[in-house]
């Protein structure tokens, strides 16, 4: 976190504010966005509003640095009685990554929806993209329990209805739409009846007293239920396997805009919310967290890896491919979390963050490519090297991220994850990494060989390079994947400083 | 900036230029051709200038990136590593001659990628050379799997691409899922995987800890081709000769016993290894290759894949000494990379020139064919002599050494393995050479020239001079071993 003690990204003023304006920020151009007079206007306020919480998220980031933890009491009511944001590392990285990410996500569809939603519903559709940027900040900002439930569904509500808004391209995004309706409803439900046992037993809904009050109630049955209420409540949101089944047709037939964003950040900030509860919310000593986290979560993960890889390997359709590598993924991360070490959370966390950058890399690239040509299966992507150089090489490069090629950032946090197993003596997750490592191989290799060696099918249309608009974003995540595989100091001081904040606070 | 520092990176560079030269050059062959060559003699420059700096005082070094603490990118010179780069340097330029001649004598297709593939592998190689740390040797031994599987599957039909999955397959498998957690073990054992004088894990690991490790990355290197990770040795055979002769039979595979010496002399060191229950076990393994291999490649009539099976014994002659923790087995298996190497590509070019004389590949064809074509079989036969080891030819010292060394550490399996195959390697190279310089029996004909003239100057010239290499090593056999000790030193 060294780079940001020094960082002061806003004047006092604002500083002051920043928790709280990180949220309020989108939440109100998502407004603003509603009521533009036409598409234009829709995509410069969704880019502003996107630029300003990220300006926020590191004015956050450097208090967070030089803090330790930010409090902000709503409205001026103190805790446990008002409404609290209470940011730490671990808030703040979450917070730094959705919000740049939501940058190059907006960006990128200054392009992406004109041949998708039709002209009429743009602004609303930025207006629903500013709305899951605000959830999703809000997610992890929030020091309540009750209020993160309320940036959950806020988050959620747009993303149905985005990802439903990919009808226009592909029928199939109704029913993706539905299903993750219903899914994801489920998982909010049980999420919120599981904070409802959290209220009964402790009779607050602010997490730090919540986590004060908890310490002494180990064998209470109540929060027991509770706990697992909420880790598979927030497990079907984060695609926690076997619950992932929403989530390759969700990504798949989206637009191309929420496939960027909504696979860098939606799973992640549910993962955010299961590692604040289960390792801040709970006592971490207790038998019943360790227990669901070595019997339940890791052999789960295990599992994810392998078989999401697999199934990977066997897709037609390109997206469905980095959409099952996504829950392969998210395994790889959960594992880490399941460690419950420094070392651990540090490696997981640290994948996250790397999978964010090259899987939004990977899905814009794809979008990118889908521009000129309606491709959906594999084989309709053959000779884009030759046609889509520039795009086709900013895929490339996150590609290698996804497989751990070294000096790049998907190496280093596989190269964590390997050691912090080493160090829990987990030989089984250092195998399973291992296989899924040349799994990885298999599936990338499978997409680079038709997308650089094969050419363009006869007949069809050549997919054409991205304009300059999109390039842009593309480019500095694929660039991103390589800095930060190069020079791993910051992700990694993040990882490490929310791993010591996450497991340090008790 | 230090003159070793600039030097590295020209050891990198050179090669990467002639690549992105080549690339660019596609419709010049000539032009093309001329800037490998010129390539290839800059790197015997720099790679000379590096070795001279090497051994006294500080060696050159460089820190490229670190990525995170403890693991970094960065270059530094031993004996071992200078050797190695400027022996890949000398052959390279020698094998470029030998390729021109082989490629244009068979109009082959696609030269220039022939050549910039054949370019970046030499950049891998001196990555290998001269990593700092098991992490660098690592990412560049990746980079020479993945540029030489285009050459290996050169020619682009089924068989080749079939053997080119095999190549991958086996090459990536094994150094993704045993080489990389054996490196990564090393590292959270040690925190760091750099090279250091005496082993880096000397006095920090446990000997079941050290044999679990040992067997990770034994195995996991699989360019070192012990059994039961050769397979791909064999197949790769499908290549053109050029890259048989250059990257299989010496910059991959000697790459892999690299690996281990690096390994043994400066990661485990001496004492662990000894102590490891493992190096016993391998030891047996390494000594059953020995003689398994030169059984088969008895067996073999393609010349080519006698010559593979010949390779995978002679390396393990080389893994023995790397796995006998003692200096003179170190130092052996240093020399045996080299004069090896040195013989080995000679056969391999006399393979390839025989094949684009008379198309010719298998064994039994072959007899009286040195009445046609005497300096290539004269110079088999000298590579084949130094093969086997006998003096004045330089095979003979890293093989006695070896030997010696084995007797000295109470390994006699291992000193009897060796002077069984060295009487194998008699019965199944000698007489190839021997029987195409005697005239043929009866009425049968040596095989006819299928292309006019016979082998073009360009390929016989090369192996000429590989040839007078292995004579000249001989004599100069002394001032390698000296120039080698250091990486015996650090074993003491």
């Amino acid at each position: 976190m060294s780079f940001f003690a020094d960082l002061y990204a806003a004047p006092p003023a604002l500083l002051a504010h920043a928790a709280v304006l990180l949220v309020i920020g989108p939440l109100m151009a998502a407004a603003a966005a509603a009521l533009a007079p036409n598409a234009r206007w829709a995509w410069m306020i969704a880019v502003g509003g996107s630029v300003f919480a990220f300006w926020m998220a590191l004015g956050v980031a450097g208090e967070v640095a030089r803090q330790g933890v930010v409090t902000y009491a709503m409205g001026g009511f103190a805790p446990p009685r008002g409404i609290t944001f209470r940011i730490d590392a671990l808030g703040a990285m979450f917070a730094l990554l959705i919000s740049a990410i939501a940058v190059a996500a907006s960006l990128f569809s200054g392009h992406s929806l004109d041949g998708e939603i039709r002209p009429g519903k743009r602004s609303l559709f930025q207006a629903g993209f500013l709305l899951c940027q605000a959830g999703l900040l809000g997610m992890s900002a929030t020091g309540d329990a009750f209020n993160a439930f309320v940036f959950l569904e806020v988050s959620s509500i747009g993303t149905y209805a985005l990802i439903a808004a990919g009808s226009g391209r592909d029928r199939r995004a109704l029913p993706a739409a539905f299903n993750y309706l219903i899914m994801g409803t489920v998982g909010a439900t049980l999420f919120v009846t599981g904070v409802g046992f959290l209220y009964a037993a402790t009779g607050t809904l602010n997490m730090a007293d919540m986590a004060q009050r908890l310490a002494t109630l180990d064998d209470n049955r109540a929060v027991q239920a509770g706990f697992a209420f909420i880790v598979v409540g927030l497990g079907i949101k984060a695609a926690m396997f076997p619950l992932h089944g929403w989530l390759p047709g969700a990504y798949a037939h989206a637009p191309s805009l929420m496939a960027v964003f909504l696979s860098a950040t939606a799973t992640k900030a549910a993962i955010y919310l299961i590692v604040r509860f289960a390792y801040t919310v709970f006592d971490p000593g207790a038998a019943f967290v360790a227990h669901f986290m070595d019997w339940i979560v890791a052999p789960l993960a295990g599992t994810a890896i392998i078989v999401c890889s697999l199934q990977a390997m066997f897709q037609t359709e390109l997206r469905r491919m980095l959409a099952y590598s996504s829950v392969a993924q998210v395994g790889y991360i959960l594992l880490g979390v399941a460690m419950g070490t420094a070392a651990g959370l540090t490696g997981g966390l640290l994948h996250l963050f790397n999978h964010a950058l090259m899987k939004a890399a990977l899905f814009m690239a794809v979008g990118a490519m889908a521009l000129s040509v309606k491709a959906v299966k594999l084989t309709d992507f053959s000779g884009a090297a030759r046609s889509a150089p520039w795009t086709m090489a900013a895929f490339g490069v996150a590609s290698f991220s996804l497989m751990g090629v070294p000096l790049t950032a998907g190496f280093l946090s596989k190269w964590r994850l390997v050691e912090a197993a080493i160090g829990v003596e987990w030989w089984w997750a250092v195998a399973v990494i291992a296989v899924s490592s040349l799994l990885a191989l298999v599936y990338v290799g499978r997409m680079l060989e038709v997308m650089v060696f094969r050419s363009a099918v006869a007949g069809g249309d050549a997919i054409k390079e991205a304009p300059i608009g999109v390039l842009i974003p593309l480019w500095m995540l694929a660039m991103a994947s390589v800095w930060f595989g190069v020079d791993a100091s910051i992700p990694e001081g993040l990882a490490r400083a929310s791993a010591a904040a996450v497991l340090g606070v008790r | 900036m230090s003159t070793g520092e600039i030097l590295i990176l020209l050891a990198l560079a050179v090669p990467l230029f002639a690549a992105a030269a080549t690339y660019g050059l596609n419709k010049l062959p000539d032009v093309r051709e001329t800037v490998t060559v010129i390539a290839g003699l800059a790197l015997i420059t720099v790679c000379a200038a590096l070795a001279m700096r090497t051994g006294h005082g500080t060696p050159p070094q460089l820190l490229v990136v670190e990525p995170l603490a403890g693991l970094s990118l960065a270059f530094r010179l031993e004996p071992l590593g200078a050797m190695f780069a400027l022996m890949a340097s000398v052959l390279w330029a020698i094998n470029t001659l030998f390729s021109i001649g082989y490629m244009r004598g068979r109009n082959e297709a696609h030269q220039t990628r022939f050549y910039m593939c054949f370019a970046i592998a030499m950049f891998a190689v001196m990555g290998v050379a001269m990593a700092a740390n098991l992490f660098t040797l690592f990412i560049f031994y990746e980079v020479l799997t993945l540029s030489t599987y285009p050459l290996v599957t050169h020619k682009g039909d089924e068989v080749s691409r079939k053997a080119g999955r095999i190549y991958l397959a086996i090459l990536v498998g094994a150094s993704v899922m045993l080489f990389l957690p054996g490196v990564i073990g090393v590292h959270v054992i040690a925190g760091s995987t750099a090279f250091v004088p005496g082993g880096l894990l000397a006095g920090k690991i446990d000997p079941v800890t050290a044999s679990a490790l040992l067997l990770l990355i034994v195995f996991g290197v699989a360019k070192a081709a012990l059994i039961p990770v050769h397979a791909w040795l064999p197949k790769a055979m499908v290549a053109p000769t050029p890259v048989s002769a250059m990257l299989h039979a010496v910059a991959v595979v000697n790459a892999g016993v690299f690996t281990l010496l690096k390994t043994s002399s400066y990661i485990f060191g001496p004492n662990v290894m000894s102590e490891a229950p493992a190096t016993q076990w391998l030891l047996w393994l390494a000594a059953a290759t020995i003689v398994m291999a030169s059984l088969v490649a008895m067996t073999r009539d393609e010349l080519k894949a006698r010559l593979a099976w010949s390779t995978i014994g002679q390396l393990a002659y080389v893994t023995a000494g790397a796995l006998m923790a003692a200096g003179a087995g170190l130092v052996g298996g240093g020399l045996h990379m080299l004069t090896h190497g040195f013989g080995k590509i000679t056969l391999f070019m006399c393979a390839g020139a025989i094949y684009v004389a008379t198309g010719v590949t298998r064994v039994s064809e072959m007899r009286g064919l040195g009445r046609r074509m005497p300096v290539v079989f004269v110079a088999f036969l000298i590579g084949a002599l130094s093969v086997t080891g006998m003096p004045p030819f330089a095979g003979m010292w890293s093989k006695f050494l070896l030997i010696t060394a084995a007797f000295g550490s109470g390994r006699d399996v291992i000193a009897w393995a060796m002077i069984a195959s060295t009487i194998l390697t008699t019965l199944y190279l000698i007489p190839i050479a021997v029987r195409g310089l005697l005239p043929p029996v009866g009425d049968a004909r040596p095989p006819e020239f299928t292309r006019p003239g016979g082998a073009p100057g360009l390929t016989v010239a090369p192996l000429v001079m590989t040839a007078a290499g292995t004579v000249l090593l001989f004599f100069l056999i002394d001032e390698v071993a000296a120039f080698l000790i250091p990486i015996a030193g650090a074993a003491q």
